[in-house]
């Protein structure tokens, strides 16, 4: 994800073109402008050896040994004032409230493709559409748990929406961690700020699948967080979300379905097990049902879900509204479902498969973004700014060899906030991925999320298995 | 407490168990190596080897060591012993492993305990990221030590007293009973010229070298004044419930968190069953039996019915799919 913007009208959020503090930084720039530089770049040292002891890392694929590393935190918060996260969270809400929607129908009735708003052939060309989900409904009618909505800010009141990761959005230990990291590093400056607690988010996620669990759930449903295991990228918040929730935390290994249940081998035989958070991909999910070669996941655990006896969150299937070609018709598919327009808009999207647009795209590759349609992790993706002429022709070739794969956006001038470097403050471009749950009760979006940091100056690309670091993201009680 | 068992992974179990397993290996391997310096700079070449050799074999490492050297200098054992890629049972590995299994088993530890186990492990990283000088040994020993001691003390300071606790408890006691009884055996085998001198005068300074080794040579000379003979020393690691690196501690400690155990299932098993064994090889036992019917054989009985507990642990509680 990322786009590039060498121009110089890019929206900086904590600095006004003239050079003045916003109003939602005064109370953190004051405070800054009482420290000293020196005593702030050893708190910054400081935090990293607290992350190394803690064990807040992620593994690299492809690197030796699978190696652990951590993400870069940077200490200056991005804060966020209460009333534009009041817009960005209503719009948050009526965008989930669709998606939910749209999952449902689509493996329902489908109303959307018989009504002519969407087209059927972004079903049939869509390798996480699932025919076995055709026709069932999830325990509580909820298909995604857990949401996290991309967002991308280029004005003081333009937040989009630039992805939804409606499978299973990680990031959300880090928000945590870095919330504590900077509550331990600069307790005063929660004293002067007024910023709205996070910390609220693992007893909401355990509620909010609890609320989700089967019928044959007792009144204390049994919530097992399911992981690939130790080399995973993200096990480290796997473990940190069971710990936290106070789930278990299994592994495929762990687990058997047995009388119709699914099971988990424990000291005292097996014990069934209500709702599983699972942090596998539908694909190894169930080597009976789907990658007969999986490890990761559980034989027979699909009839189990389709007999309405376990939850599985997010459900499968959900994957279909993570496709960017899908994306683009967000605005159409928050007003079939929801009657109203949409609050957050979409990033300006041109798909491939369409001839005028595939024109188009070709024409003006060089000042465009070009992504995968099923790509994720900034992956597979062309800036068309950054490439060299040679990188243009060969996507250029990827593109009319197979158009249906591509969406192309404009290159946006994304926000930036500073970082703290060697030689002080230096704006560079951020995103944001708030965290979303969803339950027959209500959907709930913590303050904030956790922002994504291009530490490169100019650069656009805040993934951080591309040397993106995070920051604490603040919205304020104001 | 109404509230009901709710039984933790067994995978789990397994983990836990031998995570504190390692980290007392662990722990023990740096007093033996500490010991064996010792013993090294107070004594001749000649001594020097054996007891390094000693050391070797209480650890079951000689064969491996053999393979790859043929002298036995303390720098090459001890850098052999502790981090040698050449030994798949290196201290640096055993904390490696104690530390992949603590995060295998991080939703089962409190966040104290991960900690110090990462700590521990990113600290002997360090320490024996190169080879070990001698003038660092010491340091580098009590290192190993503190790791293991500071691990132990968060899970004594910061766990709930369940379930996990109890198998934390039973690895790390099946593993100190089994390493005070190779210590024991090792020593007593390689210090006697042969099974006619058993219970005769010995060298003073060797039988002070084992109790170095399990930590207990202060607390035995408080409590024997000035003796040191064969019999109350094996009496004193073997019998003395109050030093808990003795059999007899150990063999208690079990009973405690086997019990534990019990009362949350409801019902014993084959590990209770196991450790009835032990009951009758440490009960009422008196240190003249022991020697009436030989040191060796008696150790070895022992290591073997520990070994069957530790088995009978992993049946009953399903550690393997």
């Amino acid at each position: 994800m990322a786009m590039n913007a060498p121009t110089a009208d890019k929206f900086d959020e904590m600095h006004a073109p003239d050079g003045s503090v916003r109003p939602a930084y005064r109370e953190y720039c004051q405070w800054l402008s009482q420290q000293d530089p020196a005593q702030l770049r050893r708190k910054g040292a400081e935090a990293e050896s607290v992350f190394r002891r803690t064990g807040i890392t992620f593994n690299v694929y492809g690197q030796d040994d699978a190696e652990e590393r951590l993400i870069p935190f940077d200490m200056v918060p991005r804060i966020i004032s209460g009333a534009e996260w009041r817009r960005v969270s209503r719009g948050i809400e009526q965008r989930v409230r669709a998606l939910n929607a749209f999952i449902h129908d689509l493996y329902h009735r489908q109303e959307i493709i018989r009504s002519g708003t969407l087209p059927l052939r972004l079903l049939r060309n869509n390798s996480v559409w699932l025919p076995q989900m055709v026709g069932f409904t999830p325990p509580g009618g909820v298909y995604t748990h857990i949401v996290g909505v991309d967002l991308v800010r280029t004005g003081p009141d333009e937040f989009m929406v630039l992805e939804d990761n409606a499978r299973t959005p990680s990031g959300v230990s880090y928000m945590l961690e870095n919330r504590e990291t900077m509550m331990a590093m600069f307790p005063e400056l929660f004293t002067r700020a007024k910023v709205r607690p996070i910390s609220d988010y693992p007893r909401q996620l355990a509620a909010s699948l609890a609320a989700c669990a089967p019928d044959c759930a007792g009144p204390r449903p049994t919530i097992a967080v399911l992981t690939p295991g130790i080399f995973n990228s993200a096990y480290f918040e796997h473990a940190f979300l069971a710990d936290q929730m106070g789930a278990e935390l299994v592994e495929g290994s762990d687990l058997r379905v047995i009388d119709g249940r699914v099971q988990m081998r424990t000291t005292d035989g097996f014990r069934p097990i209500d709702v599983l958070y699972r942090r596998v991909d539908d694909e190894y999910l169930d080597p009976l049902t789907f990658n007969p070669k999986s490890m990761l996941g559980v034989p027979g655990i699909f009839d189990v879900y389709r007999a309405g006896r376990i939850t599985i969150a997010n459900a499968p299937g959900t994957g279909v509204a993570d496709d960017k070609a899908i994306y683009s018709f967000m605005p159409e598919i928050i007003q079939f479902y929801t009657g109203e327009q949409p609050i957050l808009p979409n990033v300006q999207t041109w798909r491939c498969a369409e001839k005028d647009s595939l024109a188009y795209v070709l024409e003006n590759l060089a000042e465009l973004v070009v992504k995968e349609v099923h790509g994720s992790g900034g992956y597979g993706m062309l800036i068309g700014p950054t490439s060299s002429r040679k990188e243009l022709e060969t996507f250029r070739a990827k593109l009319l060899a197979k158009p249906d794969n591509y969406i192309a956006q404009p290159t946006l001038a994304l926000s930036t906030c500073p970082i703290f470097t060697s030689k002080g403050l230096a704006p560079r471009h951020v995103d944001l991925r708030p965290f979303v749950l969803c339950s027959p009760e209500g959907v709930e979006i913590t303050p904030g999320g956790l922002t994504r940091v291009a530490l490169k100056k100019g650069s656009l690309v805040v993934n951080s298995s591309q040397g993106g670091g995070t920051k604490d993201s603040w919205v304020l009680d104001d | 407490m109404t509230e009901v068992h709710r039984p933790m992974l067994s995978r789990v179990a397994n983990g836990i168990f031998w995570l504190y397993r390692y980290l007392e290996r662990a722990e023990n391997t740096a007093r033996l190596l500490a010991a064996g310096h010792r013993m090294a700079l107070t004594r001749g070449t000649d001594e020097a080897t054996q007891e390094w050799r000693s050391v070797l074999k209480t650890l079951g490492l000689i064969q491996a060591y053999d393979t790859h050297y043929s002298n036995y200098s303390g720098a090459q054992v001890c850098d052999f012993v502790l981090r040698s890629k050449n030994n798949p049972r290196s201290v640096l590995l055993m904390f490696e492993k104690a530390r992949t299994n603590a995060r295998t088993c991080r939703s089962a530890i409190t966040r104290e305990v991960w900690e110090s186990i990462n700590e521990g492990w990113m600290n002997l990283n360090e320490l024996l990221s190169r080879p070990v000088r001698e003038g660092n040994l010491d340091m580098v020993l009590g290192a190993i030590r503190r790791e293991s001691t500071l691990a132990r003390g968060a899970t004594h300071g910061s766990m709930l007293r369940n379930e996990i606790y109890a198998f934390s408890r039973c690895g790390t006691f099946m593993e100190r009973a089994d390493n005070t009884a190779r210590i024991l055996d090792v020593k007593y085998f390689l210090l006697l010229p042969s099974l006619s001198y058993v219970g005769t005068a010995l060298d003073t300074g060797q039988w002070d070298n084992v109790l170095r080794s399990l930590s207990g040579e202060r607390a035995y000379s408080w409590l024997n004044a000035g003796r040191m003979d064969a019999r109350s020393i094996a009496e004193f690691l073997i019998l003395d419930e109050r030093f808990p690196r003795s059999l007899q501690f150990c063999r208690l400690a079990m009973h405690e968190n086997l019990s534990a155990l019990a009362r949350l299932r409801g019902r014993t098993g084959l590990p209770h069953d196991a450790l009835a064994k032990v009951d009758d090889l440490l009960e009422n036992r008196t240190v003249d039996q022991i020697f009436e019917h030989g040191l060796h054989e008696f150790i070895v009985k022992f290591i073997g019915l520990n070994a069957s507990l530790a088995d009978a642990i992993a049946r009953e509680y399903r550690f393997l799919a």
